[in-house]
């Protein structure tokens, strides 16, 4: 009785101060995330041009989402660059970590050659490959030229609605430090005797790699790959940087989250921009949720089935 | 068999070496065009190293030299009409001057590094003000983000009550949430509040926790030893004083990463400024880049040395905090 009466007291106490720490979040989670969620859904279905309070207009705002062909030229966009920057991205970070981690002289400093370039900051990498990839004086374009391409094979890259979004793609190809660092931090831990036991059964590297490296890897490249598709949906610093802010060459770079943008912040249509929003999120949402499901089986937890 | 090894062995030097140049490059090239005049950066093939014209002073005047076919020195005196030029050969300032085609003669350069990118693009931007207004935000953000994260996170790892697994819960599973969801009516509240144009939109929310760094510092105090607390708590400590006495001082390192992050995507954050920051003397670095790339675009050499300027700071700070920086990354991807 006496026992049972002093833990509903430190159960109290615990509460009460639990509840004081964790009040930054309960504020935060209310303020900025519970109120704005349920708001941003209410202006979707609202004409909202800012100055003017919210007037409820139903389902018109996605109804016009879906005659509209710059919202279906900015989802291909957005497409286009997810299915083509994530792929190539974590492939070069993984050829990287596989590289670093043959046990080579000079491992720290290769290593923060290819690490460095994804902490440049974002606005300064994309006014610097702006010049890189200048389709006369450019970096690139100059050893094209040099290396004797002929003048029609050149690309115009930003310049060149054909050319721009490979042009982001290879830039963003410069940024794959992070991953690779996880790669590497997960490369140390396969273990080496299951390489040793492989050895003695005369294994080839290429049977190694698939019945070791990548099962012991799929967590991280799992993880790796749901992060660089959230982050390909939401694209926006550099495509607004190099195209100041335009979207252009004709619509060629106008990302998801920069038409979502003009539309919020240029044109001041944030009812239409909230229901971009809420398409996005739950675009986010069912391809996490599918790419949870169908990869399960494919994924190793070391120990866990 | 041994021989094979061998040949794997350079096989996989060629590849670092040939990645190693194709990642470095793109820096090399913003350093050296950070100190190229405007005249040589369109000059084909490119320099490599920063150069500059040499001059002579002849006759009272500074001249150009260049270079003729047969590598004689010869003074620039005066541009004609189509592409013709008089030249006066410096080896001997008898003869007549003579008259050639520009396209026969190459300019004549040593190494040489243009500081007037720096002087005049730090001048341009209103750099020293955007320098202040970034570091008010980063640091105040910084400071915001270690008091309230690891407030939360000490509420979820070291207190005992009923909700805390579920806040956890919900406090992770907001980082699903794209920002593009919650922006417009974060942006209508501190456009009520009439903060729009100042630095408060990006400085307050960072007081009211972060769910990545939350995460994180819970992780690290669940790893303190329980028995830490409980003698503080019998020697009349209260959870406040554990929290500062205790758990604080013995997370520095947890503390310093989550501080070096912060400062980081404070220091990087463009959506954020462009979307509240109006006035041009508010603007920060990256803002203020971004806006001048859209005005002066074909200014390469001041655009080059605006954004070294903007790049050191992040690259020294990754050498002093390597370790750090690579097991926080690191730490990210573990819990995938």
């Amino acid at each position: 009785m006496n026992k049972q009466s002093r833990t509903t007291r430190t159960n109290k106490q615990g509460l009460s101060s639990g509840i004081l720490f964790c009040l930054p979040s309960i504020i935060g989670l209310t303020l900025f995330m519970l109120y704005p969620v349920l708001a941003s859904l209410y202006y979707s279905f609202c004409s909202y041009p800012m100055l003017k309070p919210p007037i409820w207009v139903g389902f018109a705002n996605y109804k016009a989402l879906f005659h509209d062909p710059v919202f279906y030229k900015s989802l291909y966009n957005t497409a286009y660059y997810a299915a083509f920057s994530v792929p190539i991205g974590l492939g070069v970070a993984f050829l990287l970590a596989l590289l670093l981690n043959q046990k080579v002289k000079g491992m720290a400093l290769f290593r923060t050659m290819f690490f460095v370039p994804s902490i440049v900051p974002m606005v300064a990498g994309s006014v610097l490959w702006l010049w890189i990839l200048n389709p006369q004086y450019g970096l690139i374009n100059t050893l094209l030229m040099a290396l004797h391409v002929p003048a029609n094979l050149i690309p115009g890259w930003m310049a060149d609605p054909m050319w721009s979004k490979p042009a982001l793609i290879l830039m963003s190809t410069w940024g794959v430090g992070g991953s690779m660092l996880i790669y590497l931090a997960g490369l140390q831990d396969v273990p080496v005797d299951l390489y040793e036991a492989a050895d003695i059964d005369g294994a080839t590297p290429i049977q190694k790699m698939w019945s070791i490296t990548i099962p012991f890897m799929s967590p991280h490249i799992f993880f790796t790959f749901v992060m660089g598709f959230i982050g390909a949906a939401q694209y926006f610093t550099q495509a607004f940087v190099m195209t100041g802010g335009t979207g252009g060459p004709v619509d060629s770079t106008r990302f998801f989250s920069l038409y979502l943008f003009q539309n919020a912040f240029q044109n001041w249509k944030m009812g239409y921009a909230c229901s971009m929003a809420w398409i996005l999120f739950i675009v986010i949402l069912l391809f996490t949720l599918i790419l949870f499901k169908s990869s399960a089986r494919h994924i190793y937890y070391g120990g866990e089935k | 068999m041994k021989k094979q090894a061998g040949f794997a062995r350079i096989l996989t030097y060629a590849a670092l070496i040939i990645f190693g140049i194709c990642f470095s490059l793109p820096f090399l090239w913003l350093i050296t065009t950070s100190f190229k005049p405007a005249a040589r950066m369109q000059k084909w093939p490119p320099d490599i190293v920063p150069m500059q014209p040499v001059h002579v002073q002849y006759q009272g005047r500074s001249h150009d030299v260049y270079l003729s076919k047969d590598s004689k020195e010869m003074i620039l005196l005066e541009r004609l009409k189509g592409g013709l030029a008089r030249f006066q050969p410096i080896s001997n300032h008898e003869t007549a001057p003579v008259v050639t085609s520009l396209d026969d003669m190459t300019e004549k350069v040593k190494f040489g590094l243009e500081w007037r990118n720096y002087s005049r693009g730090l001048t341009f931007i209103p750099f020293f003000q955007e320098l202040k207004n970034t570091l008010i935000v980063s640091l105040l953000g910084v400071i915001g983000t270690i008091l309230s994260c690891s407030l939360v996170a000490y509420g979820l790892a070291k207190t005992d009550w009923k909700g805390r697994h579920a806040l956890f819960i919900i406090i992770l599973s907001t980082m699903m949430l794209p920002a593009q969801v919650t922006m417009i009516p974060i942006f209508a509240i501190f456009a009520k509040l009439g903060w729009v144009d100042t630095f408060l939109p990006l400085i307050v929310p960072s007081f009211l926790g972060n769910a990545f760094f939350i995460f994180l510092l819970r992780q690290f105090f669940l790893g303190i030893p329980k028995e830490l607390s409980e003698a503080a708590r019998l020697d009349g400590c209260n959870e406040f004083e554990i929290y500062r006495r205790i758990v604080m001082p013995l997370s520095k390192p947890a503390l310093a990463t989550v501080g070096l992050f912060t400062f980081m995507a404070a220091w990087n954050d463009f959506m954020g400024p462009l979307i509240y920051l109006v006035n041009e003397n508010k603007y920060t670095l990256s803002l203020g880049l971004a806006m001048f790339t859209g005005q002066y675009g074909s200014e390469y050499g001041m655009l080059m040395a605006v954004s070294t300027v903007v790049t050191i700071p992040i690259i020294v700070l990754f050498f002093f905090t390597q370790r750090m920086f690579i097991q926080g990354m690191t730490m990210s991807g573990i819990k995938g």
